[in-house]
């Protein structure tokens, strides 16, 4: 068992030591193979560990391996932890993780660095199993801080474009902040509980002081805020979709981002042991993340965007489910949620793959003639997304809603804004679709924008006829939100094409996931098996399901159901029809922007901000290092004085070893005489 | 038996070999002020042995004897060493650690 247990993530770290070394050797594309088939080998020695975990005690097995960090009181031990919760993400991680293994060998196909991208992908794998299997906080970090690195690779992978490079960089360094909060939370808790071990500091919060297990909660949470892209650190997310599609998908489903909702559910018992109003603050910034982001992902242009922050709301779902005490309802939220979304984004690479880098959903449509395998698997994301029953996406929504609805209180206002975002998901899914998939071919009318041109400038460029053939077919061709240069460059003899089947393939499997994904676990009593696992996990978080009665239920279902069908086809009724004043008027620039709040950062951190930072320099620069240089400086002076002594003359030597001796003696008689 | 003239006298040697040692710059001298010092400490370990009538100190004589060679030895060579280079040095021209 300890053996396997170690194999999971030694495995694509294999793969990763092999392809730094003969990477080159083994070019295209057996270096993708070898990449697949390491983390596939992963899933199946997953496989096997959860089902030696059923014969476990308690369905837990702890094993240390090696002392990792001994320094007095200080001791980390390298060891994995695996619980139900831990090997339920192992096994979406490696699963998932291997599918877009598989689809990027067809996706990355001809790229120079194709061996590269393998490398990062199979360490990115391997941090996040690290992160997940770890069992103290110190060897989490380490994978936490290892899936920040990959991802600042992978993101800015096709570097050559400085907007790829600054995406990278963005992302790394708004994930820094959360990493601020997660090294003082270790801080704080080793300075609590004198271990950084799992099972020591969560076996009884009670014994110490509450306010310290309240900072550790906020701190690690704002850890997860940055990894989990929540409200104010979401910014770096959308700009992520400047790397190469299965790393969108990877970043997005299967690793990195879930990390902050699996690291508050690891700590269940310190947000049960912690003050009171520590779980409704993160029920509320889930909530409002949830919403925020679903307003935003309306009106954006950019097909992976929607993608993007339809993920960002997605989590905030997760965080709102966190926040009242649901957290097996946050990890089958996040575990559908892997589904669907690897779906949705390997759906659009397969989209951009066959319009030849075009990204923009303007100069899409129809695409359902030329990619049946791609329009039909992605309506089942879709569909899942939406919450249409009886689909993945449904039962674990609703799950959430129904659990913010038990909680009372503001559990009610919880519930009323995550119904919206629901019905906004539905909406803004329902327009990806119809304006992909449906409608006219209009790559064959839209203007072809030039490097860095956005599609406004490029249209206003156009004849005059032209134009007014473009706007009859797209409404919203004049609208240019914040920097959206344009990708693509294909012309109006443009014939679409399905993808390779290494990309259909993942598809494929993926939908019948998006589609079974929810019978894991269905809110009846002897179908709930999902919960039923996990459940020993949380048994400690000081939260007890309330009796709820069959008829709620029913009725919050029914009620979710509705959303998503009325979200649906009120997104039909704009633009599955010509109904080009509605769709102009559903797509405010506030919204398109972002709500202005990545342009406020930028400006603030370009004006006050870079005061402020040039200040802290030049304190950094002046005080700081005049300390520092200060010491050198007043020695080299002292020394300078001191040396006159040091002539070189024996004599002179002699006669301070005589006068050291004749004040040995006197200062030794003097003290015998005295006495 | 009074001790007072050897002791005198070795502090006279004594105070001799220091102020030779202080003064002179030939190397061989130098190293012969330094065995009359040592000698003017044999002679004043000789007396007390005598006065006290404890045979120690005469003991220390041979250690101090010996030590003296060695030191001899090594002296001589170190100033054998340096008249190959520079024929003629005095101790001050050897400085070279002069800071």
């Amino acid at each position: 068992m300890a053996l396997s247990v170690a194999l999971i993530p030694l495995l694509p770290l294999t793969g990763f030591v092999i392809l730094l070394l003969f990477g080159k050797q083994l070019g295209e594309p057996w270096a993708g193979w070898l990449a697949t088939a390491m983390v596939a080998a992963s899933f199946l020695v997953a496989c096997g560990v959860f089902i030696g975990l059923l014969d476990q005690h308690e369905n837990v097995f702890v094993h240390d391996y090696f002392e990792w960090i001994p320094a007095g009181s200080f001791r980390v031990d390298v060891g994995a932890l695996v619980d139900p919760m831990s090997i339920s993400m192992v096994l979406f991680i490696t699963g998932i993780g291997s599918l877009i293994h598989l689809y990027a060998i067809g996706y990355m196909h001809g790229d120079p660095k194709f061996p590269k991208f393998f490398l990062y992908l199979n360490l990115f794998v391997f941090s996040m199993l690290i992160l997940v299997l770890g069992n103290n906080l110190l060897l989490t970090f380490l994978g936490w801080e290892g899936v920040g690195t990959c991802s600042y690779f992978l993101i800015s992978f096709w570097f050559d474009d400085p907007a790829n490079a600054s995406a990278g960089k963005k992302a790394f360094i708004t994930n820094r902040v959360g990493d601020w909060g997660f090294m003082v939370a270790m801080f704080v808790a080793f300075f609590t509980f004198g271990t950084l071990n799992y099972e020591a500091i969560l076996a009884d919060p009670s014994g110490v002081s509450q306010t310290a297990v309240t900072v550790i909660v906020l701190m690690l949470f704002v850890g997860a805020v940055g990894k989990s892209a929540q409200i104010p650190l979401y910014i770096w997310l959308p700009d992520a979709m400047a790397g190469p599609t299965p790393v969108s998908a990877l970043i997005h489903a299967a690793t990195m981002v879930t990390a902050g909702v699996y690291l508050m559910c690891r700590i269940n018992p310190l947000i049960g042991a912690a003050d009171s109003w520590v779980p409704w603050v993160i029920a509320w910034v889930g909530a409002i993340t949830a919403l925020v982001a679903a307003s935003i992902a309306c009106s954006q242009m950019d097909i992976k965007k929607v993608l993007a922050f339809s993920t960002v709301s997605q989590l905030g779902y997760m965080f709102l489910a966190v926040g009242v005490g649901a957290y097996w309802v946050a990890i089958f939220h996040m575990v559908t949620h892997a589904f669907f979304k690897a779906l949705l984004f390997l759906d659009s690479g397969s989209v951009i793959h066959g319009m030849h880098d075009e990204q923009d959903m303007r100069r899409m449509g129809a695409l359902k003639r030329f990619m049946p395998i791609t329009a039909i698997t992605m309506m089942v994301g879709w569909l899942a997304i939406a919450g249409i029953p009886p689909l993945s996406g449904f039962w674990s929504k609703d799950e959430i809603l129904g659990k913010a609805f038990e909680a009372g209180g503001q559990g009610y206002a919880l519930y009323a804004i995550g119904t919206v975002a629901a019905l906004m998901t539905a909406y803004y899914m329902t327009r990806l679709i119809f304006r992909t998939f449906y409608g006219g071919e209009n790559w064959r009318v839209t203007p072809v924008p030039e490097h860095g041109q956005t599609m406004a400038a490029a249209f206003a460029a156009m004849e005059p006829e032209a134009r007014d053939a473009a706007r009859d077919a797209v409404p919203d061709l004049d609208l240019a939100f914040t920097p959206e240069p344009a990708h693509g460059h294909i012309d109006a003899e443009y014939e679409p094409h399905e993808s390779v089947w290494q990309m259909t393939v993942p598809l494929i499997v993926l939908s019948v996931l998006a589609i079974t994904g929810g019978f894991l676990s269905l809110p009846f009593e002897g179908l709930n098996f999902f919960e039923k696992w996990l459940e020993p996990v949380f048994e400690r978080s000081g939260v007890h399901e309330g009796e709820h009665s069959m008829a709620l239920v029913v009725i919050l279902l029914v009620v979710g159901a509705a959303v998503a069908v009325a979200g649906v086809l009120f997104g039909y009724s704009v633009w599955g029809k010509k109904n080009p004043s509605t769709q102009r008027a559903l797509e405010p620039a506030a919204a398109g922007n972002g709500w202005y709040y990545d342009i406020v950062i930028t400006r603030f951190m370009g004006g006050p901000g870079e005061l402020l930072f040039n200040a802290l320099a030049w304190f950094d620069r002046t005080i700081i290092d005049g300390a520092v240089n200060g010491v050198g400086v007043g020695l080299v002076a002292a020394s300078q004085v001191m040396r006159r002594g040091q002539t070189g003359y024996v004599r002179r030597y002699a006669l301070g070893i005589g006068f050291g001796t004749l004040v040995l003696l006197g200062f030794v008689l003097s003290k015998v005489l005295v006495s | 038996m009074s001790p007072n003239g050897y002791l005198m006298l070795s502090a006279l040697l004594f105070a001799m070999g220091g102020f030779g040692l202080l003064k002179r710059r030939n190397p061989l001298v130098m190293l012969m002020c330094v065995e009359l010092m040592l000698n003017a400490v044999n002679l004043t370990f000789v007396t007390f042995s005598r006065m006290l009538n404890d045979i120690t100190g005469q003991v220390i004589v041979f250690f101090v004897l010996t030590v003296a060679a060695a030191e001899v030895v090594v002296g001589l060579a170190i100033i054998v060493a340096i008249a190959r280079r520079r024929s003629g040095a005095t101790a001050d021209d050897i400085s070279l650690l002069r800071g």
